[in-house]
């Protein structure tokens, strides 16, 4: 923890898990899908489910979906803005099993009818962690630049990318591969020190059985800019 | 990585820099970026913290009904020029009420160490900077002294509720004022460390028992005693008075408390003020979602 993590985050209360990570997590959603939800099932579990209405967690998870970050003073009034908006939400509660006591998870749809389900847990400090992508178990915090890379599951696939961003001389600070089954998709979670230009993005895109790469950028959490193209 | 008080002592007595200062070299270090980059991001903070005290009018009322409005009365009350604490105290105890019900009532603070304790160090900073006119110099670099002394304790102990209990949240922010304070007063880095230890011992084994588990009742009045306990261990410590256990030693035990302390008091409102009859119905209130639509009645 640095400084700025005492002394910090700077966030609409009243507690940085519940609140502010909730925020983060809507926000991550959002992001990831790659534009404005029109539809959400947001289900809480653990603390989130039993304490989540008097934290405001709905709330702030909301508002993250609508791309407000965890300071934004709009966050208790996010139903409303929701409904301005149109997007239709519905909470409930689920019980998942080894999930941190922080969870929520979301499936949100775009206005394409395109789908992501994602499982995060809010960590404390307003830090979080995804833990579930798609049905598939990652990890990563949205604290690094993120390359997530899906590709068919065949020899050659790893070297391929990470070889292009040595070219590129994109550092990797941590990196992970998931898959379903053998022979299946895979997901590649990479965190990069670098940021990555959208050139260079295009460039992984064009590698031999990628089949699509969403980037998030640290640097441009504000405007949640998402990068995404699906083949 | 700031891992010691005591080291943030010797290397202060060693090279002849102040405490804070030692503190932001190490961010600099620690984080790659340059003395004005932190410093921005620091004044950044104490915006915050004077825009959030500033534009709090003390009438919102939190999700559950049970706090709002105690901030308002407290000053109120001050302004009679009858109460027993005194001009600052008095403003103190009045600030720390209302940051606390602000974050309380889903306004933007400045978590510090945590969003619960939010209103411990600028309820000891803000009647200063108001009364004595403190350059914002002065008063980053108490928050540098702050920010280190939180930094130590969430390496060694805990600044979560949830791992250490109360003392973990208010016991930290009260340590970090207490810091705040001395250094603000000149006192010397080994004398920020004797009010560190004098702080901490002071609210050690308090535990989190929050009602309905929500960050109310008790939180937002244990914030007063947060920064009253770090207004007399200042004092105590800028008087030359000293804390007969090393600095680091005491967080250490704070650490060792917080471990051993049963899962029922560490924020699962389990235990103390929320298993009493009380706080179970409040509890069964929150449950049935009557409360929940408070924020649109206001």
């Amino acid at each position: 923890m640095d400084i700025f993590d005492i002394l910090g985050p700077i966030m609409v209360g009243p507690s940085s898990s519940h609140t502010a990570g909730a925020a983060r997590i809507g926000q991550m959603a959002r992001a990831l899908l790659g534009s404005q939800p029109v539809k959400a099932r947001i289900h809480l579990h653990g603390s989130f489910a039993e304490t989540g209405a008097g934290h405001g967690t709905d709330r702030a998870l909301v508002g993250g979906l609508l791309g407000m970050k965890p300071d934004d003073l709009r966050i208790p009034f996010a139903f409303d803005e929701a409904e301005k908006v149109g997007l239709d939400y519905e909470i409930d509660t689920v019980e998942l099993r080894d999930a941190h006591p922080n969870t929520a998870l979301l499936e949100v749809w775009d206005g394409s009818g395109k789908q992501l389900q994602m499982q995060a847990a809010s960590l404390g400090g307003g830090r979080i962690v995804v833990t579930q992508l798609d049905g598939i178990a990652v990890n990563f915090t949205g604290s690094y630049n993120t390359l997530l890379i899906r590709n068919q599951d065949e020899y050659g696939a790893v070297a391929a990318v990470t070889g292009q961003l040595s070219r590129m001389r994109i550092n990797v600070a941590n990196m992970s591969l998931c898959r379903h089954k053998r022979g299946g998709d895979a997901l590649m979670v990479i965190e990069t020190d670098q940021h990555l230009r959208p050139l260079q993005v295009d460039t992984l895109r064009r590698i031999s059985g990628i089949l699509s790469v969403t980037y998030y950028d640290k640097e441009e959490e504000e405007n949640a800019s998402f990068d995404t193209v699906d083949r | 990585m700031l891992r010691s008080i005591q080291w943030i002592v010797d290397e202060s007595e060693k090279t002849g820099k102040l405490f804070w200062e030692v503190v932001l070299e190490d961010d600099t270090e620690e984080r790659q970026v340059s003395r004005h980059e932190s410093m921005a991001q620091m004044l950044t903070i104490w915006s915050a913290m004077q825009e959030a005290a500033d534009s709090y009018t003390g009438t919102r009322r939190s999700v559950s009904g049970l706090v709002g409005g105690d901030g308002l009365k407290m000053r109120q009350y001050n302004l009679r020029g009858k109460n027993l604490a005194g001009d600052y105290v008095g403003e103190v105890i009045a600030e720390a009420l209302s940051m606390a019900e602000s974050n309380a009532c889903m306004r933007r603070i400045v978590a510090a160490p945590t969003a619960g304790a939010c209103g411990v160090l600028p309820a000891v900073l803000l009647p200063l900077y108001y009364r004595e006119e403190l350059s914002q110099q002065q008063v980053l670099e108490a928050l540098y002294v702050a920010s280190g002394i939180g930094a130590v304790i969430a390496h060694r102990a805990s600044i979560a509720g949830a791992s250490g209990g109360c003392q973990a949240e208010i016991g930290t922010a009260s340590a970090m004022a207490a810091g705040a304070l001395v250094a603000l007063r000149g006192g010397n880095a080994r004398a920020i460390a004797h009010a560190v230890s004098i702080t901490l011992k002071n609210l050690m084994g308090l535990v989190c028992d929050p009602v309905a588990g929500l960050v109310e009742v008790p939180c937002v009045k244990r914030n007063v005693i947060g920064a009253m306990n770090a207004v007399s261990a200042a004092d105590m410590a800028l008087a030359g008075i000293e804390s007969r256990i090393g600095v680091d030693e005491v967080v250490d035990a704070m650490g060792e408390v917080g471990r051993r302390m049963p899962m029922e008091l560490r924020e699962t409102a389990l235990g103390g003020l929320a298993a009493t009859p009380t706080g179970q119905a409040v509890k069964a209130r929150m449950a049935q979602g009557k409360a929940a639509d408070m924020l649109e009645k206001q």
